[in-house]
């Protein structure tokens, strides 16, 4: 049922809201208690001078009416039924949706909530697992209860011991559980700052993240600089780059992004995107300019130019991720590998090679998105010198309409639901569907 | 007994301990706290038992037990790992390399005795 057909659904939903008895209701507006109950089940169309009467009597706005508020919300219901199961009646959406507009909210909140306790689950173990702070901190802290455990014994299941071995064991204990304490406070200072995930950062390049996240990727201070512009003002005013090594990523990154938007300022940039769209290749060509330096400055646009999100990978010739800007349903990395199956290090196979590759995130996390990558040589060229290449990803949402063009890909193998994949490194902590 | 257990640990606290219960128990126990020459240390003084750490400065455990085990004199000496990796995938190399029994810090002297007596007497299949 189409929710244009699911009006009279609407009006019966909100004269029970306002209390409103359907025979009180249909004497207000001049028909039939009998004609206004077809009407409220779907029965009879509803239009024109009825329909603004109905609103009017009613104390709402008649598109709330005619279109419903929910248009929205289904789309949110069609998500959720996409990642629910094979028993849902989701031809019957419109409906639920109309008819319990209450419940149908309580759906959508619970696979929201899910999804983000989803994505703290993901957060939380893949930094367990790959955190290399809080492996070392473990490995300390279980090496000095190993040395306690193992001396303690020994001091209470020896009762002979020489003086000589029972100080020399008592001392190496002292020593033992003054690490233990300073290892624990260590562990514990830093679980505190784990409290907000987002937040919590722990590496050079997630200060630098955090510090970009904070501008949205645009620094509109840089877009129409001159070259030698000083990015130290941008630096100096941020608080989330804490480290020095932060602070030297930043400023590589905005002198990078300096240099790109002199070649290719954002008014050229609008107008290429007003005649050729989302089309990197075409935009590239318009610009007269390389596709790394176009994907960089696409996934910097400023939000008000409603493009939607851009996300951008960059990784080294080794697939270490050394950008990282991420869009909803298309999560990177914190820690540890990405997803071998991801087009950004197919083309590190082959470089110079533009690849166009649709993509459908696995688990529930599941987004469909187009995505364009490439592999070129960075830094100086010169004769007799080996060449250091770097990749970058473009992510972009896109239809899931066309679900069966999309490959499937991944986060990382850890957090990974599919059980089939033939690139799997190691086993995922996640049951079969979660 | 008289049989050489060779305790290949960098943890001195650690070593001073097994070295103790282990001496205390008839065991001859040589130790060496470093990865990097951990196998020619077990070609010179022929252990009858190597207890082998995994986290070692210069080398992992794994790389020591890999070599050994593809080095025919070596191929089927008893191996005791103690790790404070006590994650599946560690226990899963290790036994994908051959090791005799794997054990986790924090264990406790007994379980280390047992095992060292266990593997030394041949009475335990060994790796594979």
């Amino acid at each position: 049922m189409s929710r244009s057909a699911l009006t009279g659904s609407r009006i019966r939903e909100r004269r029970n809201m306002v209390g409103m008895r359907q025979a009180d209701l249909a004497r207000t507006v001049g028909i039939s208690a009998s004609y206004l109950n077809l009407i409220e089940h779907n029965r009879r169309r509803i239009g024109g001078k009825l329909l603004m009467d109905i609103a009017s009597a009613l104390e709402i706005e008649p598109a709330a009416l005619s279109e419903g508020a929910e248009a929205h919300l289904v789309a949110r219901l069609r998500e959720a039924a996409a990642e629910g199961g094979k028993r849902i009646e989701i031809e019957r959406v419109d409906e639920f949706a109309g008819r319990f507009p209450g419940w149908a909210e309580l759906v959508v909140e619970k696979q929201r909530r899910i999804a983000a306790l989803e994505r703290t689950v993901e957060v939380l173990t893949d930094r367990l697992t790959h955190d290399p702070f809080l492996s070392a901190a473990l490995h300390d802290i279980l090496t000095a209860v190993a040395s306690i455990r193992s001396t303690s014994s020994i001091l209470v299941e020896t009762p002979e011991l020489e003086p000589e071995w029972r100080g020399r064991f008592q001392r190496n204990i002292n020593e033992d559980s003054q690490r233990l304490s300073e290892a624990s406070r260590s562990l514990v200072g830093y679980l505190d700052g784990v409290d907000d995930i987002d937040a919590s950062t722990t590496s050079p390049q997630e200060e630098l993240e955090a510090f970009l996240g904070s501008y949205d990727f645009h620094f509109a201070e840089l877009e129409n600089a001159a070259q030698d512009t000083d990015t130290q003002d941008i630096l100096a005013g941020s608080e989330l780059l804490r480290s020095s090594s932060a602070r030297a990523l930043a400023e590589g990154h905005l002198q990078q992004y300096l240099r790109d938007a002199t070649l290719v300022p954002l008014s050229r940039l609008r107008s290429a995107l007003a005649a050729h769209g989302l089309d990197p290749a075409a935009l590239a060509g318009h610009l007269g300019v390389d596709l790394p330096l176009l994907f960089r400055r696409l996934a910097s646009l400023p939000k008000e130019l409603e493009y939607g999100p851009i996300g951008l990978v960059v990784c080294d010739a080794s697939g270490t991720l050394i950008f990282r800007k991420q869009i909803e349903g298309f999560p990177l990395p914190r820690f540890g590998a990405a997803c071998p199956l991801w087009p950004l290090f197919r083309a590190l196979n082959q470089p110079m090679l533009p690849m166009q590759v649709d993509l459908a995130q696995a688990g529930r996390s599941a987004g469909h998105f187009r995505s364009y990558s490439i592999a070129q040589p960075v830094g100086e060229i010169s004769f007799g010198k080996s060449m250091r290449f770097e990749a970058s990803m473009l992510v972009i949402p896109d239809d899931p309409a066309v679900e069966s063009t999309h490959e499937q890909v991944g986060v990382s193998c850890r957090i990974c639901p599919s059980a089939t994949c033939g690139a799997r490194r190691e086993p995922s902590i996640l049951a079969e569907g979660f | 007994m008289g049989k050489r257990v060779l305790l290949i640990e960098d943890e001195p606290n650690i070593i001073e301990a097994i070295s103790f219960i282990l001496s205390r128990d008839g065991w001859e126990v040589d130790t060496h706290a470093n990865g990097i020459d951990a196998v020619d240390k077990v070609k010179v003084r022929q252990p009858d038992l190597v207890i082998l750490d995994v986290m070692l400065p210069g080398r992992s455990g794994f790389d020591i037990l890999r070599e050994l085990r593809d080095n025919p004199p070596t191929a089927n000496l008893p191996v005791l790992m103690l790790t404070a990796r006590g994650q599946t995938k560690d226990k899963e190399t290790a036994a994908a390399l051959g090791v005799s029994r794997f054990m986790t810090k924090p264990f406790s002297n007994a379980e280390v005795l047992e095992s060292v007596r266990v593997l030394a007497s041949g009475v335990e299949a060994q790796h594979g």
